[in-house]
């Protein structure tokens, strides 16, 4: 009898990956990658880049052809959704009611938009970025000289506002909390973002809710908690993901803010896995658990994944690391900053070129670096190492940056 | 279709048939090269795609480096003066015989 396939539910980044790993490590079993999407997968981050005010075609984000899939043997189901687990026969059940059995199974099912259900939600021109098929029914309405709200000021926003501004709109973004990258980033960040936006002509509005969207067949305008009405021809609704776990909670996997997995990516049961952004894992940098948005994070435990599954033991111990392309702002995280107590600036916010170094006592915890490369490098280099840098190295600048 | 010949860190040699148009970064990952971990997937932001082009003339046929990939390389204790992002290198008739040797992962 042939041993059943590798199964992978959910087509994009992490489980593309875990497939080539897995014949990379010389496994030459069946691999079946079960996708929702009608699509070839394809690079997400562009969605609220490049992709979405079309500057960049879809075929050039293909994370693979589809010659890659047929020379290695490794097999897509898309377009169906999986509807349950049965861990008892080892098998999935998609929604047209087909069965596949698995030898092991690798949940990959990513994180989905916090839907916000506000009144006049159903008008045309209104979305979320989350695929493909959302950026092409915004497409549309991407016009110069017209109005576009953004709801939301986390990186998706900003750089949705970037793109949509880029695009010759006139962009709003309402943030309902206190400033812009609240919850992923320091006041510094926040404040230089807000001004790099403002500059540039986008409108930035604090402490500012959608509230209701209104219009006869498509939006015209968005109502606000200050009382303000802002007008739009399109609204892109970014206000945080969560993660899907459903299948792995009616499986009766263990869940708390995604799938728990440990270093090599295993749920409690032996047979089932969990990577990308579905998952909550022990990070070896925080010393907590994390769960991130975050294709390097994904790539790595994919890789993890795919070791254990053929026998190798690889744990997952990169440094988490993220980016945001905002017009020409090239921002590159190293590590994350959660407790630091105090940040040391390198070079000059001023040009738009500069890196926040995030410390909690003598130990660098991130690097933020705005259009500094090499410093982002740098500061991956030495966390990835363990080490750190001390601060009079430096503000002495003994540390060279090569600007 | 133009043919490409690639030597892993190891001194394992690929020859691969690609169309023209991609970039030498998907071409390593789709024949499962090892060395190229193209970590941020093409955006010229990780240098995980460092790799060597020895010959002179086959390199000034790649064009000039952007300076982020001259960035990027400055910051590789591996670079060399025929240092070059897989990434960044597009794919044209003119690269017909390319040998490109895969860097050593730091």
């Amino acid at each position: 009898m042939v041993p059943s396939p590798i199964v992978a539910i959910g087509a994009s980044h992490a489980s593309v990956q875990l497939a080539a790993s897995l014949r990379h490590a010389g496994y030459s079993g069946d691999i079946v990658i079960v996708g929702a999407e009608p699509h070839l997968p394809y690079n997400r981050p562009p969605l609220s880049k490049t992709l979405l005010t079309q500057q960049v075609s879809f075929d050039k984000t293909l994370l693979r052809q589809q010659s890659f899939y047929d020379k290695h043997n490794i097999q897509l189901k898309l377009g169906a959704r999986v509807k349950s687990i049965s861990r008892e026969d080892s098998q999935i059940t998609l929604d047209k009611g087909e069965t596949i059995s698995y030898s092991k199974l690798v949940i990959a099912t990513g994180a989905d938009p916090i839907v916000l259900n506000l009144p006049g939600e159903q008008l045309k021109g209104i979305g979320y970025l989350r695929n493909y098929d959302d950026a092409q029914s915004l497409m549309p309405y991407i016009k110069e000289g017209k109005s576009a709200v953004v709801v939301g000021g986390g990186y998706i926003g900003l750089e949705t506002a970037a793109a949509l501004s880029n695009a010759g709109m006139v962009v709003t973004v309402l943030e309902g909390m206190e400033r812009v990258l609240q919850r992923v980033t320091s006041p510094v960040i926040s404040a230089f973002y807000t001004k790099a936006h403002v500059t540039r002509g986008v409108n930035i509005v604090t402490n500012a809710q959608a509230m209701e969207f209104v219009g006869r067949h498509r939006v015209e305008a968005v109502k606000c908690s200050n009382g303000k009405s802002y007008p739009a021809d399109l609204v892109v609704i970014g206000v945080g993901v969560y993660p899907n776990t459903s299948l792995a909670t009616d499986a009766g996997l263990n869940v708390t803010n995604g799938i728990n997995i440990d270093k090599f990516g295993r749920t409690e049961d032996p047979n089932i896995f969990a990577i990308g952004d579905c998952t909550n894992f022990p990070c070896h940098f925080t010393k907590t658990r994390l769960r991130l948005e975050s294709v390097p994070n994904a790539l790595e435990q994919a890789k993890s994944a795919a070791a254990y599954i053929c026998g190798k033991e690889l744990p997952h111990q990169a440094l988490p690391w993220f980016w945001s392309d905002q017009y020409d702002l090239k921002l590159q995280i190293a590590g994350i900053n959660v407790g630091f107590d105090d940040i040391v600036i390198l070079g000059n916010m001023e040009d738009e070129q500069f890196s926040a170094w995030y410390f909690a006592g003598d130990r660098l915890l991130a690097v933020d670096a705005i259009n500094s490369t090499q410093d982002f490098i740098k500061a991956k280099q030495l966390m990835s190492e363990g080490q750190s840098i001390s601060k009079q190295a430096l503000k002495q600048d003994n540390y060279k940056s090569h600007r | 279709m133009i043919k490409l010949h690639i030597i892993d860190p190891d001194g394992n040699e690929y020859e691969t048939q690609t169309d023209i148009g991609g970039n030498l970064m998907t071409v390593a990952t789709d024949n499962l090269i090892p060395g190229i971990d193209a970590e941020c997937g093409g955006s010229c932001s990780c240098a995980t795609c460092h790799v060597y082009i020895n010959d002179t003339k086959q390199l000034q046929l790649l064009g000039e480096k952007s300076d982020v990939e001259n960035m990027l390389l400055d910051c590789l204790e591996t670079k060399r003066e025929n240092s070059r992002l897989a990434c960044q290198v597009s794919l044209t008739d003119k690269q017909d015989g390319l040998v490109v040797h895969i860097a050593p992962q730091m």
